[in-house]
């Protein structure tokens, strides 16, 4: 079994902020100290620039930088080239998009789904504007998953890009991408995937899931914020053309153009975000670590025990009782869920409210917000007791007037 | 911070029985749509302006209790002023949000009751979204 008192230990914020009860590692996790000595170390020790330079503290600095990128090509079960580093999955997902409006004709059809996050969804609406292509979504089923048998409903000769989520952030379903991404490939259409929301709770193996394109970010697997990778088959990323020209991925230049290096230089014009990459690097040996299935049945069980609580309060209305990743989507009855929110965090109790960067999400659910309660390996039982608490307590205060 | 700083009872009244709440079929007012994307609040505020002065007020929109609530108030405390001075009164409430001095004589009446927002940064957003529909409203 886990020991969260231990685990704890290793998140130095819990030093610094009492009492802290966080529920809002789907927007961002917390960090623990290795990660921050990795960075710490490089600035201390090293702070010069990557793949330059002409002397040891550089060599050094490149071998970390390139240690890093190992470190996820590994973790994923890519080829080295097949690691891009990037601002966050929101520029990696970006990165996709601006490339397919030299390849989409009019009347392709790109497949997405009102579960993706804006920065998902918004990347594709732009080139389909740009490009004539259509947007096409996969209808939700009643509780609002993505199911093979209805993406194979909007899934034709015409599509040619598939751009879904993996996990969704804001309802907690994982997608049957490896069955979807098998169908996709049938009619030539590539699948870009935005794993932001489940690299940090289960192993991916692009192989395996077969992918094109997946992206995450490292600030929400124990990583720091400025840092995300693309992953992209190696074939296809060096066909795509860069959003950024400048230092370092440039190979040749000549008065009129440029050519560029390959894969992943290609993609990281100017100094990289080195201390990010090897943050990200310690954050992934973190969870390593740890071990997927320890975190998996740790948030399990406190997922399980968290319906249960909220279920036998009658005036929450839970909108994702069967997601199978620890996030609890709800509201109140006849209370904002920003109300809620400013009452649990004199709490010290951190939820989101709003719609979570995902609109359609709550046009979906036809409410203008919801209240999101997500945990992860630091939650412990006495969370949930305060939070459970302080949302009784909260809905008898806003009742009393 | 003490949530009863933020709560008040004028402001959870306003947001139960909201003055001069939903709009009008009216070619004659202003309309002004605001929302705020990080949590889905909307409030459309119209406007009536005769000579230089506010003559009406409505609005109508989803929110939460200090977002709808401030409409409320931010009608009753705007109505009938001439638009020059509703300005002036708009920019002490803007200061008193952000917890910065403001001047009592010109922000009057139950508009006071939001200083306790300045603790709440996260709530500043609620409780402008109406204030910064009419202000644009006015300087149309």
């Amino acid at each position: 079994m886990m020991n969260v008192k231990e685990i704890r230990k290793l998140f130095p914020i819990f030093n610094q902020v009492k009492p802290l009860h966080y529920l809002d590692s789907a927007a961002s996790s917390l960090k623990p100290q290795v990660v921050l000595d990795a960075m710490d170390s490089y600035y201390e020790k090293l702070g010069v620039n990557v793949h330059r330079g002409t002397y040891q503290l550089t060599y050094e600095a490149t071998d970390l930088y390139e240690k890093a990128r190992s470190t996820v090509a590994d973790f994923i079960n890519a080829a080295t080239d097949e690691v891009v580093f990037t601002r966050g999955a929101t520029e990696a997902l970006n990165m996709v998009a601006y490339s397919y409006r030299n390849i989409l004709k009019p009347g392709d059809e790109i497949i997405t789904s009102e579960l993706e996050h804006h920065s998902q969804l918004i990347p594709w609406q732009v080139t389909a504007k740009k490009t004539g292509a259509k947007l096409v979504f996969i209808p939700l089923d009643k509780a609002g998953k993505i199911t093979v048998e209805n993406f194979s409903e909007v899934l034709s000769d015409k599509t040619k890009v598939v751009a879904i989520n993996h996990v969704s952030n804001a309802l907690g379903y994982e997608t049957p991408v490896k069955e979807i991404t098998r169908l996709a490939h049938e009619k030539q259409a590539i699948v870009s995937l935005d794993a932001a929301q489940s690299i940090a709770h289960q192993k991916i193996d692009v192989k395996e899931l077969n992918v094109d394109f997946l992206a995450f970010s490292g600030h929400k697997m124990f990583g720091p914020s400025g840092i995300g990778v693309l992953y992209g088959k190696k074939e296809l990323l060096n066909d795509l053309e860069p959003m950024q020209y400048g230092g370092e991925m440039a190979d040749d230049v000549f008065h009129e153009y440029a050519t560029v290096k390959p894969s992943p230089i290609r993609f990281e014009a100017g100094t990289p975000i080195i201390a990010g990459a090897i943050g990200l690097g310690s954050a992934i040996e973190f969870i390593l670590a740890l071990g997927y299935d320890k975190i998996h049945t740790h948030l399990t069980k406190l997922h399980q025990m968290l319906i249960a609580e909220l279920k036998e309060i009658k005036e929450i209305t839970l909108y994702n009782e069967t997601a199978s990743h620890p996030t609890v989507t709800f509201n109140i009855k006849d209370i904002h869920p920003h109300d809620i929110a400013s009452y649990l965090d004199q709490k010290g109790v951190s939820v989101r409210a709003g719609h979570h960067c995902a609109q359609l999400v709550s046009r979906f659910l036809n409410v203008p917000s919801t209240l999101r309660v997500s945990l992860h390996i630091y939650n412990t039982e006495e969370d949930l007791f305060v939070l459970i608490d302080a949302l009784k307590e909260a809905h008898q205060f806003f009742s009393s007037f | 911070m003490n949530i009863e700083h933020l709560y008040r009872q004028v402001i959870m009244d306003h947001y139960k029985r909201p003055k001069n709440k939903g709009l009008v079929n009216d070619a004659s007012y202003l309309l002004i749509h605001y929302n705020n994307p990080s949590c889905g609040d909307e409030i459309s505020v119209q406007l009536k302006l005769d000579d230089g002065i506010i003559k009406d007020i409505k609005h109508q929109g989803t929110g939460c209790s200090i977002c709808c609530s401030s409409a409320s108030v931010m009608s009753i405390t705007l109505m009938n002023q001439t638009t020059d001075h509703a300005l002036k009164i708009i920019n002490e409430y803007y200061e008193m949000i952000k917890g910065y001095p403001f001047n009592p004589e010109i922000l009057t009446g139950d508009a006071i009751v939001y200083q306790g927002v300045a603790q709440f940064p996260a709530r500043i957003k609620c409780a402008t979204l109406a204030w910064k529909a009419i202000e644009q409203g006015i300087k149309k």
